[in-house]
């Protein structure tokens, strides 16, 4: 007899799953963000100071400060700025922007300095107020950056002091002006002339509100990758990805019928569930990552094969359906925790130990076996044994043994 | 009886030792293909979407003044119509700009700009060192669990296999001299992943067996694990054939800045299915039927 209530229930999980995939999954898969390899975009570490000098954790913290101030001023968005063995910063920018442009800024020192005709620093960069902005010399059009001192008075007291004498303006240790004070400024104002073009003069005035760097920056490795060859190398992965879980599906279908159905609608839901842990953690996906996806899709899938192959072995004891899904999925549990756990290991200690890439893809391979465990193992027996005990199928052929071997005579 | 798996361990070891030690001698001879992000200097990776000529590719960094080693330039992806130029010495960023311009100019099709690699000697000898320390330390913690779940003879021997499977992908690549990268990295890992994942399967059934069996003789333990390697080999490979489903789709459609990750990846994965079956058990029947002989003996000599 078909027991109506526990179908009820099965049809409603399985149609609530698929309504939430279907209207979520996209908006969550735009939340998701990309690594530079599948959206393009440049990744650069860098050594802070030179080798002789000792850098402090706040020489550190100031040095990444500094940087996000550069990287806001790029209008990058979602930028990742990470210290990695003490005196190394990892930048990495996605999206689509002009990597050339934005890696030279970046690195660039800023280092501005007002010096007394005696070689006295008399101001730098830092009393300056960051809305620096360029202008063209009104009489003669030589292009100028225009600068507003935090404190006029002491500008004003500066000006005074030197009035008829040269104030050098240095960039990086190299004179880029040198203007003789001719009034006494109050209000605070200047403007730094010997720029060589409307450009330079337009890149020295957002470095100069960006601030300086308090310690020069060396790359010491950059990877880039231009807009359209990572999304080319998107648009792939994700077509072979659909073909390949098209595959397995077809295959499952196949092999293990009716229980292959059910892990289909599981394994919808482990897509679904990683996608929207993705997103949630703001987990940056890339090609390594990719992979690792494709092991936890395996291992996903594997856990339904060991518990389907283990209700084939107890159909064939001559057990009845009802009680070899319950006794296979009681065996099978044991070997998939085991192999999980062993692997969750490895994905442990690689994010432990691992920078970068192996990092990357650490963090995907134990997000994956934590949902295919939660998707694979519980939410697929639960619909499975809702099915069974609905009483629906007693055709032991739709468990993928043929009934010879089911019924022994 | 259906064919004897674990009797026949000997041309199993056989056929992984001659691999494995061509392998070896090759990477001992020839060293591997190391990519930059290994060995420093740059690198560049140019998906031209036309068949090429190298002296063409040349040619163009040629222009720009950056000259190009005689076996600096190869084709590599899907339909080899992917560049990847290796230089000896860094590129600047400046080099690069202009490099993105006069690559367009003579190949009109090409992604542009290219994906570029910079690495300084020291960060590339460490990023080698790290990942194969990660590889290592992750094996010691599954060496812990195995051993403690299971018996420390079935950790080795899981390990042993993990490890066989690493070394053949090295090994493979090294002798068809394709070049060793950071996704390669990737790869390897996920291979150990999936070794031992597929190896403790196979394990668990065993010791399942075992429960309640009385093996007295090396004959009735190659009997019982040839018995729990039949009983999980519809399991082995469907598994392996689904993973490998991704895998392949990945090779065949996945784009060519993941070609050889993905052969990599195929590789693995067929040797990691391969040495669950043929080499990690078999191990585990060799080591502990010595053991059996041992404690057998010692009571008859007492």
């Amino acid at each position: 007899m078909i027991k109506w209530g526990r179908l009820t229930t099965f049809i409603v999980l399985v149609v609530a799953i698929f309504a939430i995939v279907i209207s979520t999954s996209s908006m969550l898969y735009k939340k998701i963000p990309l690594g530079l390899d599948l959206q393009g975009g440049f990744e650069v570490l860098y050594q802070v100071g030179n080798s002789n000098q000792t850098i402090t954790a706040r020489d550190m913290s100031a040095t990444v400060a500094a940087l996000e101030n550069r990287v806001n001023a790029l209008g990058v968005s979602e930028p990742s700025i990470e210290v990695e063995n003490g005196n190394r910063i990892r930048v990495s920018l996605a999206g689509q922007f002009n990597q050339v442009q934005a890696r030279n800024f970046l690195s660039k020192e800023a280092n501005l300095e007002f010096k007394s005709p005696t070689g006295q620093v008399l101001m730098t960069g830092k009393d300056l107020e960051s809305n620096a902005h360029y202008e063209a010399d009104p009489t003669t059009g030589a292009p100028e950056v225009a600068v507003q001192f935090k404190d006029p008075a002491l500008f004003q007291a500066i000006t005074q002091k030197y009035l008829g004498q040269p104030i050098s303006i240095w960039l990086n240790g190299r004179m880029i002006d040198n203007p003789v004070i001719k009034d006494v400024i109050t209000n605070g104002q200047a403007t730094i002339s010997g720029s060589s073009s409307a450009q330079a003069a337009i890149q020295l005035a957002e470095l100069l509100n960006a601030g300086a760097l308090p310690f020069p920056l060396h790359e010491l490795s950059s990877t880039s990758v231009g807009p359209t060859l990572g999304q080319a190398a998107l648009h792939s992965t994700l077509l072979a990805g659909a073909i390949g879980v098209a595959l397995i599906f077809l295959f499952m279908i196949i092999m293990y019928r009716v229980p292959g159905l059910i892990a289909v609608v599981a394994l919808i839901a482990y897509s679904y569930v990683l996608l929207a842990v993705f997103a949630g953690m703001q987990v940056t996906l890339t090609l390594t990552g990719l992979a690792a996806l494709v092991l936890g899709i395996g291992m996903a899938v594997d856990a339904n094969i060991i518990t389907y192959e283990r209700i084939k072995d107890e159909l064939r004891s001559g057990k009845s359906l009802q009680s070899s899904v319950i006794a296979g999925q009681r065996k099978a549990i044991r070997t998939i925790l085991d192999s999980n756990v062993t692997t969750l290991i490895a994905g442990i200690v690689m994010y432990g130990y691992g920078t970068g890439d192996v990092r990357g893809f650490a963090v995907a391979l134990i997000a994956s076996i934590i949902v295919s465990l939660l998707t694979a193992v519980l939410l697929s027996r639960t619909l499975l044994l809702l099915f069974i005990k609905a009483n629906v199928v007693k055709n032991t052929w739709l468990f993928g043994i043929s009934r010879k071997v089911a019924n022994p005579s | 009886m259906r064919f004897a798996i674990v009797s026949r361990r000997k041309w199993f070891f056989l056929l992984s030792g001659t691999i494995t030690l061509a392998g070896l001698i090759v990477m001992l001879i020839f060293g591997l293909n190391l990519g930059t992000d290994f060995k420093s200097g740059s690198q560049v990776q140019i998906v031209l979407n036309q068949p090429f000529n190298a002296e063409a590719v040349r040619a163009v960094f040629i222009k720009q003044g950056l000259p190009v080693g005689p076996e600096g330039i190869t084709a590599a992806g899907t339909n080899n119509q992917m560049a990847v130029v290796r230089l000896s010495y860094p590129l600047s960023n400046a080099q690069e700009g202009k490099l993105n311009a006069a690559i367009k100019a003579s190949f009109p099709k090409a992604l542009v700009p290219p994906e570029y690699s910079t690495v300084d000697p020291i960060i590339a000898q460490e990023q080698s060192q790290t990942a194969v320390w990660a590889v290592l330390l992750a094996s010691l913690g599954i060496v812990i669990y195995v051993a403690i779940r299971f018996e420390y003879r079935f950790a080795v021997a899981g390990i042993a296999a993990l490890l066989h499977d690493a070394f053949i992908v090295i090994s493979v690549f090294a002798l068809l001299r394709l070049e060793v990268d950071l996704p390669f990295i990737a790869a390897v890992l996920t291979i150990v992943g999936y070794s031992i994942n597929d190896t403790i399967v196979i394990f668990d059934r065993i010791r399942e067996n075992l429960k309640g069996a009385k093996v007295k003789t090396l004959k009735e333990l190659e009997t019982l694990v040839d018995h729990s390697l039949w009983q999980t080999m519809a399991r082995s490979i469907n598994t392996v054939l689904t993973v490998l489903f991704a895998a392949m789709s990945l090779f065949f459609f996945g784009g060519d800045p993941i070609h050889n990750f993905c052969f990599a990846l195929l590789v693995g994965l067929i040797s990691g299915a391969y040495s669950s079956i043929f080499i990690a058990s078999p191990i585990w029947v060799a080591w502990r039927g010595r053991a059996m002989a041992r404690s057998q003996q010692t009571p008859a000599k007492a």
